[in-house]
């Protein structure tokens, strides 16, 4: 489904991305770890298509089209979802307006015809439910005001919404309580199937007890050091990123 | 034959079959002589080169075709067609006009009557209040015409139930048409009014119009005031909004331009009453080469009053938006609670913002303050619904509707925000 290699990323004259490669099928969970400024969010954002930055080298292939040469709009019309790690606020814009332009430019795009308001609604009570969200958070100009809690659930409802092929999570665990945290989670396992896949990037492996990833990537100065199962999130909890960092100093000396 | 010709002749021909308001017309004409057009060297006409406007070819006073069932086309639909008040090339028509109010609440007539009947005192006493916040020609030239104005009354302790529309047509199908409408606003104590101007130019031709209105707010009273101007290329417009608060009362105006060639729009709040409250909202959503100047004076004269200003401007394309915000608080005016505040985002490459705020404060225990902003669409925002899936068009008009949207609020009838609402969703390609 998602194919990246060797990808490189700067943002002005700064380095970020040195050489990424990741491969991830349909029913996957992906997690990529890491320390603080090690590139993680970077991923997530290059791969959405943020302006920022620049690639500088390396490809990605997104169900076989060439995702960097697409605009940030139609990467998402494809199937891509990012769940903001800082969601923003847009006074002045209705969330449920926002989602419903969203959800009919979607489908536009797909070739479908755009939901009327009464199949919209349908649809909306339904994903409200899965994800644990209330009315009245949608009724609000989107984000504003919102807690970190909400702003994350906000994201969660919007995936559940535009059901994307491929969803990134970035660091949709920071700033989130426990109970928060079961929500979040739950929703991204209630939209799990053979078709789609995650790549779910946190800092601390708590939100891996609840998301089961099949996959666990360390990302370290830009590059992918390290890679397994479940298990290494279990070992990078026990022992800190420090040894990760020790290992590759080795390595390279 | 060159401008002032062309306005000297009409004003002689017009001055000749008038009686009351000669005097009032003499002496402005003189003012208008003496004063001359404003330059662009004059402080407050620094980007709004008005005298170009003026030119050979233009036709002042002329009569139009247009008939009842003509007018009727322009009307807006529902209760806006109630107190219909209709102007052609800047003479208020009242064989055009049909006033759905009762008289017992609401009273509308020729000023030229009104300087004469009961209502003469109240014409001689305030017609032409704004020119002492306005020493220009521009200014004086409206005063030197203003016979063909109107002057409406709001009646004591009545409030006015559908709003008071007064609708300016120009014919501009003969040639470059110069109008310049005149109104006068008697809002009696405890009295309650909407009032909302809108502007239409028929016809290929260009035009100026030249307004004054004018309004005085009695004890008690509420006056909400609303202008929308959507007149398109080639209409410009000059107007001065004179808002007079007598004792202590609430006024409100809401001032959308949306486009037309050069457009300038004064509005002035005088409150000269102790514990009163004034709001300004305005709404500049501007394209192609359009110029819209926005001049507002606030005017505190006693104490414990609250003024509250906020104008959005979004320029595209080669437009240009100028606003200056004065606010005066007078030695007397302690305990003023006075806000300023202009926000604009510039779109097109070349269109540009300028904005000044002028607080001139002599009272030593006051609330005051201003800020201005000039920026771009925020980018993150941007990102964020691009990433959603959402077109970089209908993302910029999302957040544009958003923007002005504050102001448009600010419309407390629910027909005329609506018809504003239309009127921006269009220009904005905004549909959700």
């Amino acid at each position: 489904m998602l194919k990246i290699e060797n990808l490189q990323a700067r943002i002005e004259e700064k380095e970020i991305l040195k050489g990424i490669n990741l491969d991830i099928k349909p029913g996957e969970i992906h997690a990529i770890m890491g320390p603080n400024g090690s590139g993680k969010s970077t991923l997530a954002s290059v791969l959405a298509g943020r302006e920022d930055y620049e690639v500088t080298g390396g490809s990605v292939d997104f169900m076989g089209k060439d995702l960097l040469e697409m605009a940030p709009e139609d990467r998402a019309k494809e199937g891509l979802f990012l769940a903001f790690q800082y969601p923003v606020e847009i006074p002045g814009v209705s969330t449920t307006n926002f989602i419903k332009a969203a959800v009919n430019e979607k489908r536009k795009y797909q070739g479908l015809e755009a939901l009327d308001a009464a199949q919209f609604l349908k649809i909306m009570k339904e994903k409200m439910k899965m994800v644990e969200i209330n009315q009245s958070l949608l009724s609000r100009t989107l984000n504003e005001g919102f807690s970190g809690g909400e702003k994350k659930r906000n994201e969660i409802f919007q995936m559940a919404m535009l059901e994307p092929k491929l969803a990134i999570l970035d660091e949709t665990d920071s700033g989130l309580d426990i109970d928060a945290l079961r929500i979040v989670a739950n929703g991204v396992n209630q939209l799990r199937s053979k078709d789609n896949a995650f790549l779910v990037v946190t800092h601390y492996q708590r939100l891996l007890d609840y998301i089961v990833p099949d996959f666990v990537h360390v990302l370290y100065n830009g590059r992918i050091v390290r890679s397994g199962t479940k298990e290494l999130a279990l070992e990078l909890e026990e022992k800190g990123y420090d040894f990760i960092k020790a290992e590759v100093e080795a390595a390279n000396a | 034959m060159d401008a002032t010709t062309i306005l000297k002749n009409a004003f002689d021909k017009q001055n000749s079959n008038s009686t009351k308001l000669g005097a009032f017309h003499a002496e402005n004409w003189n003012n208008f002589s003496a004063w001359g057009l404003p330059a662009i060297k004059h402080e407050e006409w620094k980007y709004t080169r008005i005298r170009n406007v003026f030119n050979d070819k233009m036709i002042v006073n002329n009569a139009s075709g247009l008939d009842a069932a003509g007018v009727q086309q322009y009307l807006l639909p529902g209760q806006l067609a109630k107190n219909a008040i209709v102007f052609i090339n800047g003479v208020f028509d009242a064989s055009l006009s049909s006033i759905a109010e009762a008289e017992g609440t609401l009273v509308v007539k020729p000023l030229a009557t009104a300087a004469e009947d009961e209502d003469a005192e109240f014409v001689k006493t305030n017609l032409g209040h704004s020119q002492r916040y306005h020493q220009d020609g521009i200014n004086a030239l409206n005063a030197a015409f203003a016979a063909g104005g109107v002057y409406i009354k709001v009646k004591k302790g009545k409030k006015v139930e559908h709003p008071v529309v007064i609708y300016h047509i120009t014919d501009a199908s003969v040639g470059f048409i110069f109008s310049q409408p005149r109104v006068l606003v008697n809002a009696e104590q405890a009295s309650e009014v909407i009032i909302l101007e809108t502007y239409k130019k028929i016809g290929n031709d260009d035009s100026l119009t030249n307004e004054v209105i004018e309004i005085c707010a009695a004890q008690d009273s509420i006056v909400n005031y609303i202008k929308i101007q959507d007149e398109g290329k080639g209409a410009n417009h000059t107007g001065t909004t004179h808002i007079r608060q007598l004792a202590k009362c609430v006024t409100h105006a809401v001032t959308l331009t949306l486009s037309g060639n050069i457009v300038r729009n004064n509005l002035n709040m005088v409150m000269e009453a102790a514990n009163s409250e004034s709001h300004m909202y305005g709404l500049y959503l501007l394209n192609g080469e359009t110029l819209a100047d926005n001049h507002t004076i606030v005017d505190n004269q006693q104490p414990n009053c609250l003024s509250n200003e906020l104008y959005k401007g979004i320029m595209d394309e080669k437009s240009t938006g100028v606003f200056n915000g004065k606010i005066f608080v007078r030695q007397d005016a302690q305990k003023t609670n006075a806000y300023q505040s202009n926000k604009n985002i510039l779109i097109g490459d070349s269109a540009s913002a300028n904005t000044k705020p002028q607080l001139e404060i002599f009272a030593d225990d006051v609330k005051c303050s201003h800020g201005c902003t000039i920026g771009k669409l925020d980018q993150d925002a941007m990102f964020y619904l691009k990433a959603r899936g959402i077109s970089e068009q209908n993302a910029r008009a999302l957040l544009l509707h958003a923007f002005a949207v504050d102001i448009l609020d600010q419309i407390k009838d629910e027909e005329i925000r609506t018809y504003a609402d239309q009127l921006i969703s269009a220009r904005l390609s905004y549909h959700f």
